[in-house]
Formats: structure tokens, C-alpha cells, sequence
């Protein structure tokens, strides 16, 4: 009798949605082989600091790769190897270099890429810079040179956050986007003011509620044309246009892939057992709030699908109940902007009205986000002492709403 | 279980507070606190809260 060949659950992605899914697969008892599939040519590592701390002084891989759990040797790590295609029936991922992987379970861990502006957008002239791997790190820091014109298009998180790490090193930015106020989409008005006040003392100029025309020009003398026909001068572009999911090898499965990969609760994904999703890819329900699945682009989302999603895989492949507990992890995130610290609970973005619970905006503040009489996101703006109550107390009205704000 | 933070490293994001906050909390200055030594009853808390720091400051030991 031969020895059947050993199962094999394949990791499409490696960087923190993928380690720790690896590590929690291993750990909790896989005694099969993981591949894992990394698209970078390096070991996974920790992303917020590429556009704060890392930025600044320059990135260091060494500083930046996670502490990895012992289990997470026993897997097959190809780096620099991409899915391009997935057949959820057959249970095969096909490789970029043509080759096959056959699997018995698939987790979609591929996260996302930067956005681009869009091709009809003339910049062919020269991209500039996007932040996402620390390669993007590496070469905007190289540019962030006292003195240096910094054109930063968007100003969300990844926008205001580079914003004002070159304003730190000493560079002129003038950031565009076409919203009304900074990060207005998730957070909202009110408080994108409170922040736009922020950058605009130490010295950020804001060009808003305008859209690219068109780029010209390149490294060391771009021009930015913009819709309401004016332009912006600078050495330095970055583009900080928010980021895509990368689930094109996905495609062909009749998988709802229109903003991440729609799973259920458990993450699976494509209705059936045997492939799940983690991260910032992965589009689950979140019975905290509602049933509408979204993606959550946040620090723990990697950790908590990853254990969550390990454990639904492995029920599945043994044949076993998966945990009957709803998965309701609370998002949450911080941005660090100059001395100020913006701390995120919850989805603010669901709101329909903010309130401020503690403090004001010019200094430091509690903001409630609510959708009706639901809070359903809290943010403190510069108060990280009160973080912790005000997460207990965003949880407790999440279940019962007749919870009430002690400040 | 001993556990050690590296406090040069730390920029009191305080997600360890939240996965394990019996053993790490917030003073109110904002700084973290934490025991030094916990029990092997909270070893995946601790493990949760050390996976979960943005700055990789914690370590297990034992």
C-alpha cells in the first residue's frame, strides 16, 4: 500500500492576513502542508509605520518583519509567487509561471493594491509615488528632502498621514482630493475640518473639491492640473487614491467579487467548504452592526479573520461542526497625524450623524457616530487614556442600546 | 509566563489593552502599564495581545 499523498491547504497571499492564518492553521492541529503563495519577494511585514515612523527615517526591514509564531516554519513560504487563477470546484490555484496547485483548502489572503488615477487621467508623463510595500517606503523617503514641493492627490488616512510626515521633514505639501474636507468618507465632516485645521497650522496647504485634469511634467518639476483650472506645482507626486482588492484570480467562480469576495459569517466563500477568506479582501457580515457584508480595512482584521477563518476551514475539512458563534469582531484603527492621535472604533462611516461626547474639537475630543439612535463608531481625537472605556462602552451599546455615555 | 515590553518601542496604541487587559492597561497619562508575569490561564490573551501590537514591543518568555 502506498501512502496517500499529504493534504494540502494553499495560503493565496503572504503578507499579515496570511501569516497569521498559517500560524493558526498549523496551531490548531493541520497536520497537512501550507503553501503559502507571497506576491513580495520578502518575509510578511507590519504596514502602518510606511507612512509615519518608517517614512521618516526610512524603512528597515529587519525593524518592520513580524515576530513570527514557531508554527509558521512547517509551511511552505514561495515568495515572489502570484495566483492568477483559482478553480473553487476542481480545488486548484493556478501559479504565474503556469504551473498547478492542487488543494483541499484555499484562503484568500491577497488584501489590496493602491489605486491608481484613473487612465483617463493624462499622467503619463509620470505616476509618482503610491505607499503601500516597503519598497513605495523606501523611495518616497529618498524624495522627502528639506525643502522638496510635495503634491500628495487624496486625502484620506494614507494621504493625510504622508502629509504630515513630509511637513515633519521639513517639505512644502499641498494636497488635492476632490472631497470637501480630509477623510471625509469615513470619518465625516466635522471632524475632517477639526483635522484639516491641524495640517493647515503646520503649514499643509489644501486644494479641495477639485478632481485631477491632468498630470504633467516629472520627477523634480510636476504640474497638476486641476478641474477648476488652476494648477499645482511639485518635485515630489504621491498618489494616495485609496486601494482595490486584488481578487482577479478569483474570477470564473461565480463568486460575487465586486468589492472583495463576499463570504458569510464563518468567511467562507463561494457557498460551500473548503476555501475562506481573510483580511482586507475578505466582504463578511458583521452581525454587530447589520447583514450587509463589508470589507474592513483595519490593523486586526487580518488577526481576528485569520483565527476565525482558521478555524472554520479546518472544521469544514474534517467534516466537523464549525463554531456556531457569530464572528463579530469590533474594527477599529488609529492614525497618527503630527502629535495628534486619531483612534477609530466601530464603523464610523455607517453614520448619519456625529455627536461630540467628551472635549471639543480644537483640542482633544470623544466623537460619537451614529446611524439613528445606534452608535455604531466612536473616534478620539488625541485622547488615548479614555481608548479602552470608550471601545467597552461602544461594544455595550452595540448590544444593548439603552447604554449610556459615562465620560 | 513572563512578559516583557519594550517600552522604547512602544507608541501606547493600546491594542494589547484590548486583547488581554488584565494583564496591560492604559495609565491616565495615556502610558502603558502592565504586569510583568501573568498566569497560564491568560497565555492567549498575552500571545493575542503581543500578535496585536502594530509595533511588535512584546515578548513571552516561559
Amino acid at each position: 500500500m502506498s501512502t496517500p499523498p499529504a493534504r494540502r491547504i494553499v495560503v493565496v497571499g503572504g503578507s499579515l492576513g496570511g501569516l497569521r492564518v498559517t500560524e493558526a492553521l498549523l496551531a490548531g492541529g493541520w497536520d497537512g502542508e501550507v503553501v503559502v503563495l507571497s506576491a513580495e519577494p520578502h518575509v510578511p511585514y507590519t504596514r502602518p509605520p510606511l507612512s509615519k515612523a518608517a517614512l521618516a527615517d526610512g524603512p528597515d526591514l529587519a525593524t518592520l518583519a513580524f515576530k513570527q509564531r514557531p508554527e509558521a516554519a512547517r509551511a511552505e513560504w514561495r515568495f515572489g509567487s502570484r495566483a492568477v487563477a483559482a478553480d473553487l470546484a476542481a480545488r486548484t490555484v493556478t501559479l504565474a509561471d503556469g504551473g498547478t496547485l492542487a488543494y483541499d483548502g484555499l484562503v484568500a489572503a491577497t488584501g489590496v493594491r493602491p489605486r491608481r488615477l484613473p487612465a483617463r487621467i493624462d499622467h503619463s508623463a509620470g505616476a509618482g509615488h503610491v505607499v503601500r510595500t516597503i519598497e513605495d517606503c523606501r523611495a518616497l523617503h529618498a524624495e522627502l528632502r528639506p525643502g522638496a514641493r510635495v503634491v500628495v492627490i487624496g486625502a484620506g488616512f494614507i494621504g493625510c498621514e504622508v502629509a504630515a510626515t513630509a511637513t515633519g521633514l521639513g517639505c512644502h505639501v499641498t494636497v488635492v482630493a476632490v472631497d470637501e474636507s480630509p477623510m471625509l468618507v469615513p470619518l465625516g465632516r466635522a471632524v475632517g475640518d477639526a483635522v484639516r485645521a491641524r495640517h493647515e497650522r503646520a503649514g499643509v496647504a489644501f486644494r479641495l473639491g477639485v478632481s485631477v485634469a491632468s498630470v504633467s511634467g516629472t520627477r523634480g518639476a510636476y504640474s497638476v492640473a486641476l478641474s477648476d483650472g488652476t494648477s499645482v506645482k511639485g518635485d515630489v507626486l504621491v498618489q494616495c487614491v485609496g486601494s482595490a482588492p486584488c481578487v482577479e484570480w478569483l474570477e470564473g467562480n461565480g463568486l460575487d467579487l465586486t468589492d472583495g469576495v463576499v463570504t458569510d459569517n464563518r468567511l467562507r466563500l463561494g457557498g460551500g467548504t473548503g476555501a475562506v477568506a481573510v483580511g482586507d479582501v475578505a466582504r463578511f457580515p458583521n452581525p454587530l452592526f447589520d447583514d450587509v457584508p463589508r470589507r474592513i480595512e483595519h490593523w486586526q482584521t487580518p488577526l481576528e479573520t485569520a483565527r476565525r477563518a482558521a478555524a472554520t476551514l479546518l472544521a469544514d475539512l474534517a467534516g466537523t461542526e464549525a463554531d456556531p458563534v457569530p464572528f463579530t469582531p469590533l474594527p477599529s484603527f488609529w492614525s497618527d497625524q503630527y502629535d495628534l492621535r486619531l483612534q477609530s472604533f466601530g464603523v464610523p462611516g455607517l453614520a448619519d450623524r456625529t455627536e461630540v461626547l467628551e472635549g471639543d474639537l480644537e483640542g482633544q475630543a470623544v466623537v460619537g457616530y451614529f446611524r439613528g439612535e445606534q452608535l455604531v463608531g466612536a473616534l478620539l481625537l488625541g485622547l488615548p487614556r479614555r481608548a479602552a472605556a470608550v471601545r467597552k462602552h461602544l461594544l455595550a451599546s452595540l448590544t444593548d442600546p439603552a447604554a449610556t455615555y459615562a465620560a | 509566563m513572563r512578559i516583557n515590553v519594550d517600552l522604547a518601542l512602544c507608541q501606547n496604541y493600546g491594542q494589547c489593552v484590548f486583547a488581554a487587559p488584565d494583564v496591560f492597561d492604559l495609565d491616565d497619562a495615556g502610558e502603558l502599564v502592565y504586569q510583568a508575569s501573568a498566569e497560564e490561564t491568560a497565555r492567549a490573551d498575552v500571545e493575542a495581545a503581543a500578535m496585536a501590537c502594530p509595533v511588535q514591543a512584546i515578548t513571552i518568555e516561559g
